[in-house]
């Protein structure tokens, strides 16, 4: 087990450098570091000193990928990428081209992400598994039938709708909550009611609908008839058999989320203002701060990694009949 | 004079390809008999012919010209761009008012400073320049006036429906051998193997919505118009090419790519395996939104610095529309490389294929005769699946600013525009409210549709 995680790990090194090149490629066409630096300081008619000693103090004075003044392995090294993405590999995110601390930024906001992203998954999962189950009690039914089609009219309702609709409701016409903003402490709470409800909401639909052919398709299996044949009944037959064994698929397909839970959602967090992860992303693309997209999404493929590989792990705990090699 | 946006070919083509297709597959018994279950499923046939019509008005959107100017003698053509389409619904589009006014309205939905013909200024709200403008005393017979002109409109629309179903009637009859009057009670009691009378039934009714709402749309604007006095009907009808293009182009875009490298990975596996794993594992792990925004970006440099290359607005909102299918076919094509990795990997294996490859048949024969028809039915459900997923993902693109361009008529812009309408006192709900229900059609249409077509041609839920 040991053994299988560190070759793991070591799989996903090449793929970080793989993600770190193509973020950077994909950046540097655009912008160059004198384009950033010109940005930056502000004004257009900027000196070339200072353009000069802003790459300087942000090491954006060498060459991008390949330096050709330099010899042997240096003309790797002594280039801008391999600098920014070496620090990168120990978590140093450094600072952002507007000179904040990112690692200080990530830990700051990578809390009001969570507040949201938790009990939108728990809630969520609760209410889906529920629905699920009741459907699969009244399977080929009537009942089933229409409950499935309400799952794709809920799934076809762009999340769009389902915000400004709920901020509509909610907040400008009942004053229920805020429409946005965020608090420390507990009185953040009263801002995070509607965002987790419409986190809920957006995912009926999907939700109710993957777990219901999760159940059935366990359903339809023998040990179940076993049961019934015993004259367990049906409820019974549901809950103790069919919910324990129907969840080991449930919980796997919910790990690979977890880790990416911190980066929050973008979506969301912008439209109810929430200092998030989510939002930092967001503002760090509008304002072209290359330090903190990169960051993000190396941390981003980090946890992307950590999820696929706690997937792996989780299968082998919960069923001991797979064996990772 | 034509003009061709690089969209309007590639759909045009996508078009052909299709028709291509279904011409190969009405000769393969494997592959009628699944969409013959595909016809049988009443929900199936509704959401057909919804998104027949949605894809009719695409097409017709699709074929652009610059209209010639009517003065002078010289061939000049004007700058603007127009569509077929456009010119079909000539009342709507140039009707424009001065800014909102809401759905059915006779007057501004704002008060204006008025002079009147004594000196006198008064705030009031302002009749409309076309809408409702044939109205003496709009208070009194708006109302009126639209119930008549609904009920004139329904009763034609009906008629112009019973006499496409007799005509469908005849045609069927001829093909099914049935005497007329047989084939229509057999229609009629919807006795049929596919479900002819679902999609006759939903063919009325937007026969019926049809030609209400080109009637109403003549004297009023039916969804209201938008903050420079456009009529919001024709904005969303518009929108629905971007909305197709965006589901249809970007899985043209990525088809290639999947299919190739999945099946090449799966295959050949060794080293080619490994080379193409990491290639998808690592454009897999970046999250979609960021690489999406580095490559707009990207591109809206590239379009600042070369501005002069181009003509027209509608060609560079065009080149922005075809670059976001390019990287969305980018950041989608994964998932499906991934299952057809796997399902060759299964295949290679098979008794059929090794004695191909025992009997010394090349690797590109295998690949192309049995292996490639083997997985086409998983590259049908993912591209049936995938054109809903999108469609959305337009609309929340558009929003974080990266998705088509700010001038392009498309669901996402009127959605994003409406955030700041719905906080007015009171709220502009109407353009918000008309994204809402084109959108919502076109993606439970297409999702209806795709759970039939998943279900007839995945051999693992066929005959349950």
């Amino acid at each position: 087990m040991i053994g299988y995680i560190i070759r793991r790990i070591t799989y996903a090194i090449p793929i970080l450098i793989g993600v770190n090149l193509l973020t950077f490629i994909l950046f540097f066409v655009v912008n160059t570091p004198d384009n950033i630096a010109r940005s930056q300081l502000g004004d257009k008619r900027v000196t070339d000193e200072a353009i000069q000693s802003w790459k300087q103090a942000h090491g954006y004075d060498k060459p991008l990928l390949l330096n050709t003044q330099a010899t042997g392995a240096k003309k790797l090294t002594h280039t801008v990428f391999f600098d920014k993405s070496v620090r990168l590999f120990a978590f140093d995110f450094g600072r952002s081209d507007s000179g904040r601390d990112i690692g200080h930024d990530i830990s700051q906001r990578m809390w009001p992400s969570l507040a949201i992203a938790v009990p939108t998954l728990l809630i969520g999962l609760l209410v889906n598994i529920t629905f699920a189950l009741t459907i699969a009690l009244f399977r080929a039914t009537y009942f089933d039938l229409w409950a499935v089609v309400l799952c794709v009219v809920l799934l076809s309702v762009s999340t769009l709708f389902y915000i400004i609709g709920g901020q509509f409701l909610l907040s400008k016409m009942f004053h229920l909550v805020p429409i946005s903003g965020y608090d420390t402490g507990f009185d953040a709470a009263k801002f995070l009611v509607l965002p987790v409800i419409i986190g809920v909401i957006g995912g009926i639909g999907g939700g109710t609908r993957w777990y219901r052919t999760i159940f059935l398709e366990e359903i339809s299996k023998d040990y179940v008839r076993t049961a019934r044949a015993k004259g367990v009944s049906e409820v019974r037959v549901l809950f103790r058999h069919v919910l324990k064994n129907a969840l080991i698929p449930i919980l796997t397909g919910v790990v690979v989320i977890l880790p990416l839970l911190f980066m929050g959602s973008l979506i969301t967090e912008s439209f109810f203002g929430i200092p998030g992860l989510g939002s930092y992303t967001i503002d760090g693309i509008q304002r072209q701060d290359f330090a903190i997209v990169r960051s993000m999404v190396f941390l981003g493929s980090v946890l992307y990694i950590l999820g696929l590989l706690l997937t792996d792990i989780s299968y082998t705990v919960v069923d001991p009949r797979v064996r990772l090699s | 004079m034509p003009v061709f946006f690089w969209t309007d070919i590639l759909i045009y083509l996508l078009l052909l390809l299709g028709i291509g297709f279904g011409l190969y597959a009405r000769r393969q018994e494997h592959l009628r008999s699944p969409w013959r279950q595909v016809l049988g499923s009443r929900v199936a046939m509704s959401s057909l012919v919804v998104l027949i019509v949605y894809v009719t008005i695409g097409l017709l959107d699709s074929l652009h010209f610059r209209p010639k100017l009517e003065h002078g003698n010289a061939e000049q053509h004007a700058n603007q761009v127009l569509s077929v389409f456009d010119v079909l619904v000539t009342p709507i589009r140039t009707r424009t008012e001065k800014t909102y006014s809401a759905p059915f309205a006779a007057h501004l939905f704002a008060k204006e400073t008025i002079e009147l013909p004594d000196g006198r200024q008064v705030r009031l709200y302002p009749r409309l320049v076309y809408g409702g403008a044939h109205l003496e005393n709009p208070t009194m017979d708006k109302w009126a006036d639209i119930l008549r002109r609904t009920a004139l409109a329904t009763a034609q629309g009906l008629g112009l429906w019973i006499l496409l179903c007799g005509l469908f009637a005849l045609f069927w009859s001829r093909n099914a051998g049935l005497p007329v009057s047989k084939a229509v009670r057999v229609l009629a009691r919807g006795d049929t193997d596919a479900r002819w009378r679902a999609a006759l039934v939903t063919g009325g009714v937007l026969c019926v919505l049809g030609w209400v709402s080109a009637e109403l749309g003549t004297a009023y604007h039916i969804l209201g118009t938008d903050k420079v006095g456009e009529d919001v009907f024709y904005q969303s009808l518009k929108s629905v090419r971007t909305g197709l293009v965006i589901g249809t182009l970007t899985t043209l875009v990525m088809l290639p790519f999947a299919i190739l490298l999945g099946i090449m990975a799966g295959y050949f596996r060794g080293w080619i395996d490994d080379v193409i794993q990491y290639i998808y594992t690592t454009l897999n792990s970046i999250p979609g939104v960021l690489l999406i925004a580095a490559a707009v970006l990207m591109l809206q440099v590239y379009l600042d610095n070369h501005a002069a290359e181009f003509t027209s607005i509608e060609e560079r909102a065009d080149l922005r529309l075809l670059f976001l299918c390019l990287i969305l076919g980018v950041t989608s094509w994964t998932g499906l490389c991934r299952y057809l990795r796997g399902e060759s990997l299964k295949l290679r294996e098979i008794d059929y294929i090794q004695s191909a490859r025992a009997l010394g048949v090349g690797h590109f024969t295998i690949i192309a005769r049995h292996i490639l028809p083997n997985v086409m039915h998983i590259v049908l459900i993912t591209v049936v699946l995938d054109f809903s997923g999108l469609v959305l993902a337009e609309a929340v693109l558009s929003y974080v600013q990266i998705g088509v361009d700010p001038t392009m008529n498309s669901w996402g812009n009127m959605i994003n525009s409406a955030r700041l309408e719905m906080a007015r006192e009171p709220a502009v709900w109407w353009s918000l409210f008309a994204a809402f229900v084109f959108m919502f059609t076109l993606v439970l249409a297409a999702n209806l549709f795709s759970d039939t077509v998943r279900d007839a041609f995945d051999p693992r839920l066929r005959h349950r």
